[in-house]
């Protein structure tokens, strides 16, 4: 039992993520209101973006620049001494990504309700099966 | 010229922006411009695919910056094919389109050529690439544009169906993202061939284990395989007919290419089928979508929605082929990615000039079409026989691979689906047949009418004593391009095994 709490309290992080995920994940299929689908859809990206920035996270590290350039005498910090770089710059195309869908998602769900004024799903279904 | 792999996919992409701006400018311009793009891409493709034969795989760094650090793209045999495949059916599509944009898309054609640019973009930049991540990016300006393409279709049922597309579209990329987090995790690396270079000390990881089935199932989202295939059917029948007759053959099978990509040159054959223990598991699920997408077929209404349902059947004999752990298969699954591709287009573009002219294709508004629409019937009877296999058409060559591979490997259940979906389809394909022969009957003499049916010359003229069928032809340009792509259904099954020996077989030694 110990043990499996050790475990949970060492990886954090990723349960969060996992928790998060599937927050997102129950949303975008239980809930009835577009609007809330999308929510959780962000949700759901969100939590990715969580996992990969702990991934390249170090406890007490550094960013990877050169120190004290303004001092004069610069000196490069060491790989050990930083947080790795390349999973957090990968983010922002993801967030870059995830803002791109998000707004397509928002713009047919206007669309949505312009035409049949109503953003909740087994209405929408009810009209559809009317035609 | 050495840029040739990165102009493939950066000149569709200025015709994009280039499109999408000219019509502020004057609105038949975006046609033209999105024209030549594709044309200019489909030449460099050729280009490539020639120097990939006689040369070996090419390697373009982009920018200049080298691998592992920058992305680069790696061009051998297989995806030079699918290049020459995405580029050509996409430029063919469009030089095909012309008269359906304007007639179902009305004052926004400008945006519908600038966004089909882009997916073809994401497209070929999917199927050029060789860096993990850069591979999401464009499958997801894929994705993205093919939303707002499905939304510009059917108006009432449109945006519903490209929203539930969202929602699906967004957990299978997110899925495959993830997979490429862990592996990121193992292995510090995001190239291709670097990843598969680490991957090799690190068989029995379970971090690699868990990134590879994430990649999985988020590919086998993107591409509709069963159970995860609900989004496709409405999204691909909703959507305009242009952009129906493009995603249908290219977005699910560039997704296959990049699921066998993954299989041979991240993970390789020995961490699939020997390291791992679940082959057998996906080469059943495939035989349940193959049956299940020909039984849905059946029980459609609408032309457009049946044919979605035999995509999600065809789905299934290439990821059984792939999964099946012999050379046999992956040499089958890949010739279908040129033979499915070919005949789903084949198909879709006849009934793209069935949907110009008649608005609406579900089957009981068919009849008598082959008296009026005889080219277009032509076309579709080609493509109809080559998707139920009959030889010598294309789709009977890579069926055959694959039933060989499923008997060499005892899979008889893989063997079975796919004879039992080949009848399927010919029971399909033979009721439209039956349907679109027959002109309609009059109720007033329908007993007439019925009971001459048997000899279809008599019916014809008998029904159609005061009305004599009128020719309605689809425009010149859907026709001609539709008796093209359908005649070469014919001479690529009649070249199949050159393309397998040139092609297929070098790249998997």
């Amino acid at each position: 039992m110990t043990d499996l709490l050790a475990l949970i309290a060492a990886k954090y992080n990723y349960w969060l993520y996992v928790i998060l995920m599937m927050i997102g994940l129950y949303a975008m299929i239980a809930k009835n209101n577009l609007i809330k689908k999308l929510v959780g859809m962000n949700i759901f990206q969100t939590a990715i973006i969580l996992f990969y920035v702990s991934i390249g996270y170090k406890r007490d590290a550094t960013l990877p620049i050169i120190e004290n350039v303004h001092g004069g005498h610069g000196s490069v910090i060491h790989a050990i001494n930083y947080i790795n770089p390349l999973p957090h710059v990968l983010m922002l195309t993801a967030i870059v990504v995830s803002v791109a869908t998000f707004g397509v998602a928002m713009a047919l769900a206007v669309r949505i309700y312009q035409r049949y004024q109503t953003l909740e799903e087994d209405e929408l279904r009810m009209r559809l099966s009317e035609k | 010229m050495d840029n040739y792999p990165v102009l493939i996919v950066v000149v569709p992409l200025i015709a994009a922006l280039l499109a999408g701006l000219a019509v502020w400018v004057e609105k038949r311009l975006s046609y033209p411009i999105a024209l030549t793009g594709l044309a200019l891409s489909t030449f460099c493709a050729v280009k490539v695919l020639m120097q990939v034969i006689a040369t070996g795989p090419i390697q373009y760094k982009i920018a200049g910056w080298a691998p592992p650090m920058g992305i680069e793209y790696r061009i051998d045999l297989l995806n030079a094919m699918v290049l020459v495949i995405v580029s050509g059916i996409a430029c063919l599509n469009l030089v095909a389109s012309f008269e359906s944009v304007s007639q179902e898309t009305h004052d926004r054609t400008g945006a519908f050529y600038s966004i089909y640019c882009l997916f073809v973009t994401g497209l070929l930049g999917v199927t050029a690439t060789g860096d993990l991540f850069n591979l999401y990016v464009l499958i997801e300006i894929t994705s993205l544009s093919s939303y707002a393409m499905v939304a510009l279709g059917d108006k009432d049922r449109g945006p519903l169906a490209s929203l539930n597309y969202v929602f699906i579209g967004v957990i299978g990329a997110s899925f495959y993202l993830l997979g490429v987090g862990y592996l990121y995790m193992q292995t510090g690396s995001l190239n291709m061939a670097d990843v598969s270079l680490i991957l090799a000390g690190h068989q029995g990881s379970s971090t690699v284990l868990t990134g590879f089935i994430l990649c999985m199932v988020g590919l086998w989202i993107k591409m509709a395989l069963f159970p995860l295939h609900v989004w496709l059917p409405n999204a691909y029948s909703y959507s305009p007919v242009a952009f129906s007759r493009a995603v249908a053959p290219l977005m699910t099978k560039v997704m296959i290419y990049v699921m066998i990509r993954l299989m041979i040159t991240v993970f390789g054959y020995d961490y699939i089928f020997k390291t791992l223990h679940f082959s057998d598991a996906v080469v059943v699920l495939a035989s349940i979508a193959i049956l299940f997408g020909g039984v849905m077929a059946l029980a459609q209404k609408n032309l457009k929605k049946m044919l979605a349902y035999i995509i999600v059947c065809e789905i299934g004999y290439m990821v059984g082929g792939a999964w099946m752990g012999n050379q046999l298969g992956m040499t089958g699954a890949i010739l279908h990615i040129l033979n499915d591709a070919l005949m789903t287009f084949a198909v879709f573009l006849a009934v793209g000039n069935m949907v110009y002219k008649l608005k609406n294709v579900d089957l009981s508004n068919l009849t008598g079409i082959f008296g009026k629409m005889p080219w277009t019937m032509a076309g579709f009877v080609i493509a109809a026989f080559s998707i139920i296999g009959v030889p010598p058409t294309c789709g009977f060559f890579s069926k055959w691979y694959l039933i060989m591979a499923a008997f060499e490997k005892g899979a008889y259940h893989f063997a079975a689906a796919l004879i039992i979906s080949s009848l399927i389809c010919a029971v399909l394909f033979f009721r439209v047949f039956e349907i679109c022969f027959f002109p309609a009957v009059s109720p007033d003499h329908g007993e007439l009418g019925h009971g001459e049916s048997g000899h279809g010359e008599l019916g014809h003229g008998k029904s159609d004593a005061h009305s004599p069928i009128q020719m309605e032809e689809a425009p010149v340009s859907m026709l001609i391009v539709s008796g093209l792509v359908s005649l070469s259904l014919i001479v690529v099954g009649l070249f199949s095994g050159t393309i397998v020996n040139t092609i297929i077989l070098p790249f998997l030694k």
